[in-house]
């Protein structure tokens, strides 16, 4: 047991962990506005049988509404990944594993980011 | 009334695992676990180890897991717990014998936060003044005795013991809003750092372990928003 008043080596300091806790906060009570109006306009104002391609593609027919999803996909993709990644360092000791995890994590999210943004930009309504 | 105590034992040099031991000892219902567990070693069991110092609610010695909540042995009364008591070593801390645990992970986040008073100035002829209002803001703080029971009941640190823990931050929290002291920005960086106050979940097992009801939860909160204050 070592008593020799060292302390431990200084904790390693970086804004990063600091903007990453509010972005959480934030990105919480965005998706909160953000996610009710979603479920109230496709569940609510309009009932669940009128929602198929052509709804969808007549949606997207506007900007707001594209900016809209793709508010909604980048917070929700990047809330839950972080919060993974916080996860992911809390419970995975082993520096090896870790990184396996961290790497999974990161090249998922951005694949769900790079696939969506995709699909929200180059969408156009085909007639059906 | 007869209580029956049911305690953890693990003696490093024999036994490769901690096991269950039932004791039963005469006991008042005024009288505290710290009692029985004296009862025990003094007259049952020699060799039951666990630590006290002062007996009474101060030197922070005696903090163990009774009745699955992180108490002082010095504090805990039967009439509250009834007559039958499980006793066990804190937990998220390396078990040295019995009741002990090695305390050196939890004093060496302590000493990294600088616990101390820092202030360049030219030391005045009398004391360093302050008002009221400001010796009030950081109160609450004051009154850590160190014993690890908030530290060893949170569950972001029995997962990552890299985690200061909310002992430390309650000690730095004491500094940092003294108006005497100059170093705040210095223990802020610390704590800002990944093993600092983000780590903390805002679960409240601190607050409710505190046996010196001490705000713990509210004083990490309080340094996460002087950290976001003084940064963003």
């Amino acid at each position: 047991m070592a008593t020799n008043g060292a302390g431990r080596p200084r904790p390693r300091g970086s804004g990063f962990e600091l903007y990453s806790w509010l972005f959480m906060r934030i990105s919480g009570v965005l998706m909160l506005i953000f996610l009710l109006g979603h479920l109230y306009i496709m569940h609510i104002i309009n009932s669940v049988e009128v929602v198929n391609y052509n709804f969808v593609a007549a949606r997207w027919g506007t900007p707001l509404w594209r900016t809209w999803d793709l508010i909604l996909l980048l917070l929700a993709a990047l809330h839950g990944s972080n919060g993974l990644r916080i996860l992911i360092d809390d419970y995975i000791h082993s520096h090896g594993w870790r990184v396996v995890a961290l790497a999974v994590l990161y090249v998922l999210a951005i694949g769900f980011i790079l696939g969506g943004s995709l699909v929200l930009f180059t969408f156009q309504p085909v007639a059906s | 009334m007869k209580v029956k105590l049911r305690i953890k034992r693990f003696n490093p040099q024999k036994d490769r695992k901690p096991y269950w031991q039932e004791f039963e000892v005469e006991a008042e219902k005024t009288d505290r676990v710290l009692d029985a567990l004296h009862q025990i070693r003094w007259y049952q069991d020699g060799t039951l180890g666990f630590r006290r110092s002062c007996a009474h609610g101060i030197c922070g010695s005696d903090a163990m897991l009774i009745n699955g909540k992180n108490r002082l042995a010095c504090k805990a009364l039967f009439a509250d717990l009834g007559d039958y008591v499980t006793v066990e070593p804190l937990r998220g801390l390396p078990v040295l014998k019995d009741l002990i645990v090695d305390m050196e992970p939890f004093f060496a986040a302590y000493r990294a936060v600088k616990p101390y008073l820092i202030n360049n100035d030219q030391p005045p002829l009398k004391e360093r003044l302050q008002s009221p209002e400001e010796r009030a803001r950081f109160d609450d703080t004051t009154k850590c005795i160190l014993c690890a029971a908030c530290t060893t009941s949170c569950p972001s640190f029995w997962v990552n013991r890299d985690y200061l823990g909310p002992a430390a931050i309650v000690n730095a929290h004491r500094f940092i809003f003294d108006s005497r002291d100059q170093a705040a920005e210095e223990r802020l960086d610390i704590l800002a750092s990944r093993d600092g106050v983000w780590r903390c979940r805002t679960i409240f097992n601190c607050t409710d372990a505190c046996p010196r009801g001490i705000q713990v939860t509210k004083a990490i909160e309080e340094v996460k928003r002087a950290i976001m204050y003084a940064k963003v």
